[in-house]
């Protein structure tokens, strides 16, 4: 059983976080890393910098930049996971990338490294399905999972081609628009949740826009199996560049916080409110 | 092959949010290719609104100077002032098909984004520009003139601040409004299926310019020139010329010279990646990452360039090379002077290239140059490269 299946049949809903390798620096970003997993990230997604990443918000595109001007290079995102691997060898990780950065190292060797550092499935922000056969064999090959997006927007036909060939578990985009901190999250999201459930037995984590204690309340209702939290933590690692202890605190009341909304009120307003609306 | 690849180049590289988009697009664009009422529209606003056909412009001075047949195609005398209008009128039209809401675009030197902001009012859709602020600087006059034409015009501050970031936050835009908005990418790159529209609407360039040369000189011309930045005016040109025996040359910002690192020469100096949605020919480093680049003129100022382009190169149908800064002001100036024409300095590097060309023809060879658009834009610029004196 692999890691990523031995977490989620262990334990449901899991808590995702999301970091960018080198922010706010390369040697920095292993302790962000380790603070994240001590305080309560059941599985962390890695992002490889890119100097163009066209799916992520003014926040994470802010990391993407820190971690670009701190000189990060691809092999040091490995490294990173491979120091996160030896000191959380249970927990599940997945690097999180844009396609050039694989185009450019070749899909077969960046597998093989992908596999060696120890991570345990590689998310492919722009590759879509139409795409996919360029890593494919390669993911196979090396045992790595391919994490498939699946948008609002994405047809229920297209949403049974995304699924054919997924593994580990399914990246649910919440809504249409790039990664960011939202005041509420769209009203669907309980739709979509539930229109991929019918297609696929694997886990469904939801991410984008996921911030607040209430947010992960209403994914949990809606009856995913996991969030993702993001651009709401990278932004703890900008407010408190300089700061290492205030940011590694920051880190720890955040991700405390939101796991709480695990615990709370099963049937969030959101979704009461959408219910009396039809 | 797979669907919208030149060679092995092209593609659909995209967040999926905006693969349904996509689909739609290509729905749309191939019922409107179908439809003679939509033909019928498109070829009213070309012909009445923007000024088409534009003349194929002998030039007697130059070709006296440079020893051979010089004829400009002067798309520079196309409403608003450049190729752009022919690709802005046919995306906008099939946005209003498709019952979308709203235009956003993205442009460098600006010309782009006037000639949506022009489309946008004359078919009646709100426009918004993104424009790196470096660029929005370079290109005041362009700013106001969007502006005037009811446009808003949004900064960009991320990255470098120039074209490639305004594409990337148009995409965010569209990412974000998928549903009411239409993204009218600029230029024959991005995901399929921009290159193989924008193509399509810019062809309208070569079939003139091939129609004109041989009603004028009764045969094909020897060499067609064209600037390539992310290449919509060059490809425009040169795919009704691509089955002629016609030697084919696009010209790539040299910058400060290649060896110096700072220029815009995707297929002289670049190697295959995927960036903005295609694969194709980018600038980049070991990693992956795009680099700076840069040019004398904004509209080159980009580290890739489109697929199309790509195929050409490696096939070798057509020629790529690249000229400098230097060269292309020098060429700016000397056509103002010549035949009291300014270009834009992007279609200036298509000036100097053939101003370098000429060395290899013979007198009665002919020389047909894609002047892209007109330089009025880039005076301001010039003159305070050269304290004021041309």
């Amino acid at each position: 059983m692999s890691r990523i299946e031995a977490l989620f049949a262990r334990k449901n809903p899991v808590f995702i976080g999301f970091t960018v390798a080198g922010d706010p620096g390369i040697e920095a970003s292993f302790g962000v890393a380790k603070t994240m997993i001590d305080a309560g990230a059941d599985l962390l997604e890695i992002a490889a910098p890119y100097s163009d990443p066209v799916a992520d918000g003014p926040v994470i595109e802010r990391a993407h930049v820190r971690a670009l001007r701190a000189g990060t290079t691809t092999g040091d995102v490995f490294a990173l996971v491979r120091r996160v691997r030896e000191h959380a060898p249970a927990t599940p990780l997945v690097l999180f990338t844009y396609h050039n950065i694989i185009h450019r190292r070749g899909a077969d060797r960046f597998f093989a490294e992908a596999a060696a550092s120890g991570a345990d499935g590689v998310l492919i922000v722009d590759l879509p399905a139409e795409e996919s056969d360029e890593v494919a064999p390669y993911a196979a090959r090396h045992g790595v999972d391919r994490i498939a997006l699946i948008a609002p927007t994405t047809s229920p036909e297209r949403q049974r081609t995304i699924l054919k060939d997924a593994s580990g578990f399914v990246y649910l985009i919440s809504l249409e628009g790039v990664t960011g901190e939202r005041d509420r999250l769209p009203p669907g999201l309980a739709g979509l949740v539930g229109a991929v459930r019918e297609k696929t037995d694997l886990p469904l984590a939801v991410g984008f826009g996921v911030s607040r204690p209430e947010h992960v309340r209403t994914v949990v209702a809606a009856g995913a199996n996991g969030v993702i939290v993001g651009s709401a933590l990278v932004r703890l690692i900008e407010e408190h560049a300089g700061d290492e202890a205030a940011m590694h605190a920051g880190l720890r009341t955040a991700i405390a916080a939101l796991r709480g909304g695990f615990a709370l009120d099963p049937e969030p307003d959101m979704l009461r409110r959408e219910r009396v609306e039809g | 092959m797979k669907p919208g690849r030149y060679g092995i180049y092209g593609g659909q590289y995209v967040p999926e949010t905006l693969m349904s988009a996509l689909i739609e697009l290509e729905e749309t664009y191939e019922r409107v290719r179908e439809d003679p009422g939509f033909s019928r529209r498109l070829s009213w606003y070309l012909r009445e609104y923007a000024g088409r056909e534009t003349p194929l412009t002998y030039c007697g001075n130059l070709s006296r100077d440079l020893g051979c047949r010089v004829y400009l195609k002067r798309e520079d005398l196309l409403h608003g002032g450049a190729h752009k209008l022919n690709n802005t009128l046919g995306q906008a039209l099939m946005a209003k098909f498709m019952g979308k809401r709203r235009l956003i675009a993205e442009t460098g030197a600006g010309q782009h984004g006037v000639a949506t902001a022009i489309a946008g009012a004359a078919l009646g859709l709100p426009v918004e520009v993104y424009m790196g602020e470096v660029d929005t600087r370079r290109q005041a006059l362009n700013v106001f003139r969007m502006e005037l034409l009811g446009a808003r015009v949004i900064p960009v501050a991320s990255g470098t601040r120039t074209l490639k970031d305004a594409i990337n936050a148009a995409m965010r835009d569209w990412v974000a409004n998928i549903r009411d908005t239409h993204y009218l990418l600029g230029s024959c790159v991005g995901p399929h299926p921009f290159p193989r529209i924008v193509r399509d609407f810019q062809s309208v360039i070569g079939e003139e310019a091939r129609r004109q040369i041989l009603e004028r000189e009764g045969r094909l011309p020897e060499m067609v020139v064209a600037c390539v930045g992310g290449g919509s005016n060059a490809i425009g040109i040169f795919y009704p010329f691509v089955n002629d025996d016609v030697r084919l040359v696009g010209v790539e910002a040299g910058g400060e010279g290649l060896d110096s690192g700072r220029h815009g020469a995707s297929l002289s100096a670049g190697s295959v990646g995927v960036f903005q949605g295609a694969l194709s020919y980018l600038l980049q480093d070991d990693d992956g990452q795009a680099l700076e680049t840069h040019s004398v003129a904004a509209g080159l100022d980009h580290p890739s360039v489109g697929p199309e382009h790509a195929m050409l190169k490696d096939s070798g149908r057509v020629r790529y090379e690249a000229v400098t800064d230097a060269e292309a002001l020098h060429a700016f100036r000397r056509l103002s002077r010549t035949e009291g024409i300014i270009p834009a300095l992007e279609s200036a590097h298509a000036v100097a290239y053939a101003l370098r060309a000429a060395d290899d023809l013979d007198k009665d060879d002919i020389l047909v140059v894609n002047l892209s658009g007109r330089g009025d834009k880039d005076v301001a610029d010039v003159a305070n490269l050269h304290g004021g004196v041309a």
